[in-house]
């Protein structure tokens, strides 16, 4: 059997990805129209969708800032929401590690949910995959959906002041975010998790915006993980 | 929202920095060192510690209604999250919260 090539391993990344952008259109529309009605001016939305490139956090951080939390628990938050692509970029080491200095620096702007997600499970399929074809792969499926992000959020900002208060877009976020929660129960430990921060984050509605949020979720964390270590000992 | 546009800009900035920065950790500076086990632990359930906190007031209060619980939101949050559970498909969920939030709005308002 020939070798494939770099290009060929590029195109196979670009069409695994390329169903990603039934889930990523939407979405980037939805935070360019959500945006702009929030008060953004287009290039602040663009701005969002270009330097950080993560729907969740994006939308948690203008959520807070609707909600006139402080600038420091916007910040905190959506970090928080971001803290799992250090596992991603841990994962991808193994496979990445030894290319240049540059290139890892760009592969890790690229390092989102959907790139992560489908290039480890190549790798791990074809570990002996030459680090030129695991690179081009990876590269070729983030060629869909980021600029996918880039642009749908655009044509979303734009769009966005002609939507009416008949559409009820505000309770987008909401639906948004209980969206990608359903689907991410997949164990004891997650669903432990979620209660605890929903309970704790009621229970702490009364403090200034966000701090109850951040203390909710510390806590859920913590009850998340202890739920796994105690299912896992059980089992053992 | 009261952020001036300096601090809008700020926010953005420092998020972007610092996503940039959590992506770039282990691939660009500590290199192929295993995260320790309690750590990867607490780092699995960081999205669902956070979306659902930030979800549950939201839901219950929406700003749309000055806070007061309704009816047609409240029923729309239930479908997604049901439709969710039942489906796993994040598209799925977002139709059925988006057309139970209309009927509903229609229905009930």
């Amino acid at each position: 059997m020939p070798q494939p090539t770099p290009r060929q391993s590029f195109l196979r990344g670009l069409c695994d990805s390329s169903p990603f952008l039934l889930v990523i259109v939407p979405f980037a529309l939805l935070f360019g129209v959500v945006g702009t009605e929030a008060g953004l001016s287009i290039t602040q939305v663009m701005g969002f969708s270009i330097l950080i490139v993560a729907g969740a956090s994006q939308f948690a951080a203008l959520q807070l800032m609707i909600d006139n939390a402080s600038t420091v628990i916007v910040l905190i938050t959506a970090l928080v929401v971001n803290l799992r692509m250090a596992m991603y970029s841990a994962a991808l080491v193994p496979h990445l590690g030894a290319a240049p200095l540059w290139q890892r620096a760009i592969i890790a702007y690229f390092n989102v949910d959907q790139t992560y997600a489908l290039s480890q499970v190549q790798f791990e399929k074809n570990p002996d995959m030459p680090l030129a074809h695991k690179i081009a792969y990876f590269f070729g499926t983030a060629a869909p959906v980021c600029p996918a992000w880039y642009g749908f959020t655009y044509v979303g900002a734009v769009a966005g002041g002609a939507i009416p208060p008949e559409f009820a877009l505000d309770f987008a976020v909401p639906i948004t975010f209980l969206a990608l929660i359903a689907p991410a129960l997949k164990t004891l430990a997650h669903v432990a998790a979620a209660l605890t921060s929903v309970v704790l984050a009621l229970a702490f509605a009364g403090l200034p915006a966000g701090l109850g949020l951040i203390l909710a979720a510390v806590a859920a964390m913590a009850v998340g993980a202890q739920v796994e270590l105690w299912q896992e000992r059980r089992a053992a | 929202m009261t952020l001036s546009n300096t601090e809008i800009w700020i926010i953005i900035a420092a998020l972007g920095i610092g996503t940039y920065l959590i992506r770039f950790s282990f691939l660009g500076l500590i290199g192929n060192r295993k995260l320790p086990t309690w750590v990867l632990r607490h780092l699995r359930y960081t999205p669902v510690a956070v979306l659902p906190g930030m979800v549950a007031p939201l839901a219950l209060w929406p700003q749309a209604t000055g806070g007061e619980t309704d009816p047609a939101r409240l029923a729309a949050a239930a479908a997604t999250f049901l439709v969710g559970l039942m489906t796993r498909s994040v598209m799925a969920a977002v139709f059925g919260g988006a057309v139970t939030l209309y009927a509903g709005l229609y229905l009930l308002d």
